[in-house]
């Protein structure tokens, strides 16, 4: 907890701190509620958690449907590296993360998660991407983190666990336990 | 490392070990993107292909053009068979007449030896080699090394024995620089008349007897006696040939292990592999053949992503 005790100070290193890990924890468990209230039984609705930085969010909340509502959901990676538009316009190469869909999505309702929402390009390339795995019924967005007044395109999340204004040079930074030791969510001053 | 340190794919010979790496992780996920139902992604929408073939083909040419359609490339083909070449054209006009139609990349196959790496010098375009007369065919390796890994884990450690026509192929070459770079040993087997001169000292081991050498070996490559090139008669006849470096069942059995069957095809049954043994769970001849879609996806991708 001591990211906790952080909370509110001023820069550490040219980061602050934006969520603690217990805020973490609290809003996790309303977005599940949240996906429960619409989804009910998710027979017919399955879980993809973007590559690579929105598949532990996506991790997270299968377990706690599991274990705090005992609800079994399918869950997706979707690796949008070879969907995304910006390939040559960066110096360097796009490197491409492992997708795992092992269901197919047709006529499924599905809940596309990514930790960070800011311009919404790589919502619009994973789209693109799922197009490959059948024609689903309904695409949701659930986002962690959702940059108000940043997005390139109309691209809005159904479920969000904080909006915030950040400027451009700000980064968002989310680690989660199992890979960066902690849950926190930090701004980062990106001069 | 996240991107190639060539900007053309000439030979085996100028990559490093870090490249191979990539191409192979790379191509693991495009082999993931050619088995699902819609097999094609948009990386490569603005990226203009010219598969250049002065020398014939089917396997090379279906597979680079499908890796190229299966990343959204426009792809223009051009055989010499066909062509202003038969008229007179010099190398440098014919490729520089198809890149002022604005072509961003070139794959070549030439029957001399360094075509590409002397197109390479002369123009302004990424150059895959296809296959330089008796130098080099890097994409044929890459996707037997990777295939290697597939079915065995890794090809470090692993002993790869090529036996038949050494003295013409392009695909044992590039073979020898791509299992000696990831750290397997390597062996070729054939007639004396097949094998080079020299050739030792690439580091491989010299074996006549082909049953001595599947017993040293995890992994057979078989090559095709490739008798368009033969300007001499380097053996007695093709069942001379076949007694003692064709690949049959009883061979096999001989043996007594598990071992990886590899042909770079086209295959002459009954030459140098029989059927029983090409269709046998042993082979991983058509396992090559897709892995070759994913590879040439992975290096075109590779070498477009250095294109600015």
């Amino acid at each position: 907890m001591c990211s906790f005790v952080y909370r509110g100070t001023a820069s550490i290193m040219g980061q602050k701190i934006l969520l603690s890990a217990q805020e973490i924890h609290i809003i996790l468990h309303r977005l599940a509620c949240q996906l429960l209230e619409n989804h009910l039984h998710f027979k017919d609705t399955v879980l993809i958690g973007l590559q690579p930085r929105g598949t532990a969010l996506a991790q997270r909340l299968v377990k706690i449907l599991k274990e705090d509502y005992q609800q079994e959901v399918s869950l997706g990676f979707l690796d949008i590296t070879f969907f995304r538009d910006d390939f040559r316009r960066s110096d360097k190469t796009l490197t491409a993360n492992k997708t795992d869909i092992p269901f197919l999505i047709d006529d499924k309702k599905v809940v596309l998660i990514d930790d960070v929402l800011f311009t919404g390009r790589s919502i619009r390339a994973a789209l693109t991407a799922l197009q490959s795995f059948g024609r689903p019924d309904k695409i949701e967005l659930l986002t962690l983190i959702d940059r108000r007044f940043s997005r390139h395109l109309p691209i809005q999340p159904e479920y969000r666990g904080r909006q915030v204004d950040v400027i451009n040079h700000e980064k968002v930074k989310v680690m989660w336990a199992e890979t960066d030791g902690q849950d926190a969510i930090y701004i980062v001053n990106e001069p | 490392m996240s991107e190639l340190s060539v900007p053309h794919l000439l030979g085996i010979k100028y990559l490093k070990p870090a490249d191979i790496q990539l191409i192979f992780e790379t191509a693991d996920h495009f082999k993931e993107v050619i088995n699902r139902s819609i097999k094609k992604v948009p990386s490569l929408r603005d990226i203009t292909i010219a598969n250049i073939f002065f020398e014939n083909s089917t396997r090379t040419r279906l597979s680079f053009e499908l890796a190229q359609k299966r990343l959204s490339a426009d792809v223009i083909n051009f055989s010499a068979a066909q062509s202003s070449v038969k008229k007179g054209e010099t190398l440098i006009d014919t490729v520089n007449n198809i890149l002022s139609m604005k072509v961003d990349m070139v794959v070549m196959r030439h029957p001399n030896p360094g075509a590409g790496i002397f197109l390479s010098k002369h123009i302004k375009a990424s150059i895959v080699n296809a296959g330089d007369g008796a130098h080099e065919h890097p994409t044929q390796a890459l996707l037997d090394s990777f295939s290697i890994r597939e079915r065995l884990g890794e090809v470090g450690g692993k002993k790869v024995v090529i036996v038949g026509d050494i003295l013409h192929s392009r695909v044992a070459l590039s073979n020898i620089y791509a299992l000696q770079m990831q750290g397997a040993e390597v062996a070729v087997c054939g007639p004396k008349t097949l094998i080079p001169k020299h050739i030792e000292s690439l580091g491989v081991r010299v074996e006549l007897d082909l049953d001595k050498a599947l017993a040293w070996c995890d992994v057979a490559n078989m090559l095709r006696v490739q008798n368009e090139r033969m300007d001499m008669s380097y053996f007695p006849n093709t069942r001379e040939y076949t007694m003692l470096y064709g690949l049959n069942k009883q061979r096999l059995d001989r043996v007594n292990k598990e071992l990886v069957i590899m042909h770079p095809g086209p295959i002459n049954r009954g030459v140098e592999i029989t059927s029983d043994v090409a269709d046998s769970d042993h082979s991983i001849i058509l396992n090559q053949v897709e892995n070759g879609v994913a590879i040439r996806m992975a290096v075109i991708y590779l070498l477009a992503s250095k294109i600015k």
